[in-house]
Parts: C-alpha cells; structure tokens; sequence
C-alpha cells in the first residue's frame, strides 16, 4: 500500500514534513510559511550544551517547537505518540495509521538514515521524515531533505526510530487529527513574527537573540589564544555547519525567512513586507560571507588571529543588522 | 542571494542528492533551488571526519601498545562516545569504561561480544580479531 503522497524537497526538515502532510489533508501552504508562523528564526549560542564535545551555535528554536507553534497558531490539531522502550508497539501503531490511508510524520536519528550523504550520518536525532506507505518489509519515505522519495526496510526504520543519545526520538510520531475549515491566517503570521521578534530582541539572557551574536563573536576572538589552532578550527568548523549543514535553505534559515516574508507581503496586501525580506536577503548574504570566510581560516587551521577577527567582527555587523531589522519589522505588526 | 548564484560545487552529496536552497529568481521571487553543494560545507565536513580519523588512530595506537581493546576502535569508528555507547548496550558507563580495556574486554562472554558486534554492525569475529 502505498498512499497519494507527494514528495516535495524543502529547506528544512520540520517544515517539510508539516507542509507536505498538510498538503495532502488538502491544505496549502508553504514550508517558509510554516516556518514563519511557527517562529523558526532565532539566535542561540548554548555553551553547556555540545554537540561532539563543542558548544552549540542554533540558528533556530529547540527542535519541535516550531512545530508545535504553527500547529497551535493555524489551530490544526495533531495526534502525537511515543513509545519509550516499545519498538514493536511503535512500528504497530505506525502500520495502524497508515491502514487508515494517513501519511505519518516521524522524528528519527540520521546515523541509520541507509539512504543519506555518508558525510552527514553523525549522531543527530531531531530529523523528520514522512512515512507515507508500506509493502512487504518497506516502508516508503518521503525525507524533505531529499531530492527524491526513498525507501526504508522495517529493521532500518526501527533502528532509526530509535536511535540512542541526545534527543532521541523515542519512536515519536505525529499526523493531524483536525484542520479548521477557515485559518486566520494573518493573524497567525502576526504572531509568529512578534514571537521571533521578541527573541531576537528582548531575552534578557546574553546568549539568545542579537546579544547571543555578540556574544558569541567576542567569545570566537577568543578561540585560537584559549583553544589551540586544531579545538579552535573544530569550533569554527561546527557553526559554518549549523549555518549551512543539510536543512537550513542556505545562511542558517536567514533565506527562508526572506522567503517568507515574501509570501506576507502578499497576504496582507503591503509591500513594505518585500522591502524586509530585501533586508532580510541582505543579512543572509552577510552569513553566506562569515560562512565563506570561516571555512578557509578552518582549511589551514591557522592560528593567526586575523582570520577569527575578521568573521568576528563581520558577526557584530550582522548582529546590528538583524537588530534593526526586528525593530522595524515590530512596527509593522502593533 | 540570486539563483544563478546557487553555487554548485560537487562535494559530499555527489550522486546521491541535491540540496534544497533559497534562492531569488529574475523576479525577484524567491524560489527553492536545488544545489549540488558549496565548497566551504565541503571543507567543515571534511574537517569534521578529518578529527574522527585521529581518533579512530588514536584508538589503534592504544590498542597496539595494549592500553585499550577492539572496543575502542569501533566506538570511534561509530562516532559514539561512553555515554552514548552506554547507551546502546544499557550499561552503566563504568562498565563501559571497563570493557574499553584489554582486561575487562577478555571476560566478555559470548552475548556480551555479540551485543557489542551488533551495535558496530559487524561480527563477532571482526570484533575479537581485529588488526589495528
């Protein structure tokens, strides 16, 4: 059996899979509306928390949130499940669901991902994919990070489900129960923006928002003298792939955002929405430079301090720039 | 940035994908994008598996001079850790630990070894009889 689903490659995983799942229920919209609405921008530099022994830079909320949000925001309610310690109840109840000719969404680990790049199977447990149908022991998989549909056994999927370490997905799986038939959707948008924008600008903690960029930048100066050249290029090496690694639709979520505020522009019928997203590409381009520039102080490893300065001080630029842009964008939602 | 400036370098994902990317077409829409990949993700992930290279070699050399056992080897091979080790074979990491050297690694019984080769996907054999 094998369901009317189509696949559509998206940016990012979370959206992709909400979009996808919600076209096929007969609603449209876009993985970057989603991910407006569901205040998927965002700026957090965790250092407690590290990913391969390095502290995390995220260019986006704690996985799921924005799932939830634009759940919640769009009023579609959803069915979520996990299973702790219960394989075979899990892949049960996924069978069950998709008896019912309903595609499932399911967290897993990329690790046993068969059908993934090699280089990207790390240890990371927060992706989505779509089950959308079975025969025999395979289960076909829409991945939006893939170019094309794909194909898991009943042994790999298990495993994928449940996969081991931070985040584990526990066997979670979700689809929706109900979706309203009128979505105010402007006023979803509203509050997806006023969230992020609050985010950016408001946590009064230094690691979150614009002041986590800066933070982070005067930290980085710092990396070569504290770290050696080799720990200091690791660390350099891990926020160009949180920016640009598999699913972020390029400068770590910055184009996406441009992207949706394209699609507001028409939705509330006001152009000054397109001027942001102009901003908006603006300040991915400057990520797309820090990324460029960050790799090549990696490939030598160099310890020369100039290259850490230069992406450094190219982060505060940015940090004004996105700040400034959060107090515009604030004025066009009160 | 534009489309025609999606990059297109070859690179991590050659002959098995292609990477969604935002990009802005002659009408100033943004569209998605499909690229081939972009040079400095090439050189961060090499980067990144360069560093687990050194550890799967620093793995052997303590093997050879007899300071660790097999287990070390495929753990970093796996890019596992103690804890996350620990936590595929549910066992307290102090056992672990234990396992990860040459004596507590011989008074592994049969399932035990098989628990761990199952783990590496590999066999048992390749396991006991590995040649760093």
């Amino acid at each position: 059996m094998k369901l009317d689903f189509e696949h559509i490659p998206a940016g990012h995983c979370e959206n992709g899979v909400i979009s996808s799942l919600l076209k096929y229920h007969g609603l449209n919209l876009s993985e970057a509306m989603i991910f407006g609405i569901g205040s998927g921008y965002f700026f957090a530099y965790m250092p407690f928390v590290k990913l391969n022994g390095i502290p995390i830079a995220s260019f986006r909320p704690v996985p799921g949130m924005i799932f939830t949000k634009a759940a919640k925001r769009l009023g579609i309610k959803m069915k979520k499940q996990t299973f702790r310690k219960q394989p075979k109840k899990a892949m049960a109840e996924l069978d069950k669901v998709l008896e019912k000719k309903l595609p499932v969404g399911i967290q897993g680990g990329v690790y046993h991902l068969s059908y993934f790049p090699p280089a990207y199977r790390f240890h990371f447990n927060a992706h989505n994919m779509t089950v959308y149908g079975k025969e025999d022991n395979t289960y076909f998989i829409s991945d939006p990070v893939m170019e094309y549909a794909t194909t898991l056994t009943a042994e790999e999927l298990k495993k994928v489900r449940f996969a081991k370490g931070p985040l584990s997905p526990n066997g979670k799986m979700y689809y929706p129960i109900s979706i309203p038939e009128e979505i105010d959707l402007k006023s979803a948008i509203h509050k997806g923006i006023k969230q992020t924008a609050d985010w950016m600008l408001t946590i009064p903690v230094p690691l979150f928002g614009v002041k986590g960029i800066r933070y982070l930048s005067k930290r980085l100066r710092k990396w070569p003298d504290k770290l050696g050249s080799k720990r200091a290029a690791a660390y350099l090496a891990q926020m160009v792939r949180m920016l640009e690694e598999i699913g972020t639709g390029g400068a770590g979520f910055r184009f996406i955002y441009a992207a949706f505020l394209q699609e507001v522009a028409e939705v509330m019928q006001d152009d000054r929405y397109n001027e942001l997203s102009k901003e908006m590409t603006k300040i991915g381009d400057k990520w797309r430079k820090f990324s460029s520039l960050a790799a090549q102080t990696c490939k030598g490893r160099s310890s020369d301090p100039d290259g850490y300065n230069t992406v450094a001080n190219l982060m505060l630029e940015i940090a004004d720039d996105e700040e400034r842009f959060f107090i515009e964008i604030k004025k066009l939602i009160k | 940035m534009e489309k025609d400036k999606v990059p297109q370098d070859e690179g991590i994902t050659e002959g098995i994908t292609r990477e969604v990317q935002y990009a802005i077409n002659k009408n100033g829409k943004y569209e998605k994008v499909l690229s081939k990949g972009w040079e400095p993700k090439n050189i961060v992930n090499e980067l990144a598996w360069k560093d687990i290279q050194e550890d799967i070699d620093l793995a052997d050399e303590k093997i050879k001079s007899g300071k660790a056992s097999p287990i070390m080897h495929y753990m970093a091979k796996t890019l596992m850790n103690v804890t996350l080790l620990a936590d595929y074979i549910e066992l307290p990491k102090w056992k672990v630990k234990r396992h990860l050297k040459p004596k507590g690694f011989k008074k592994l019984n049969q399932q035990q070894l098989e628990n761990y080769a199952k783990i590496f996907e590999i066999s048992v054999d390749e396991l006991l009889n590995l040649k760093p």
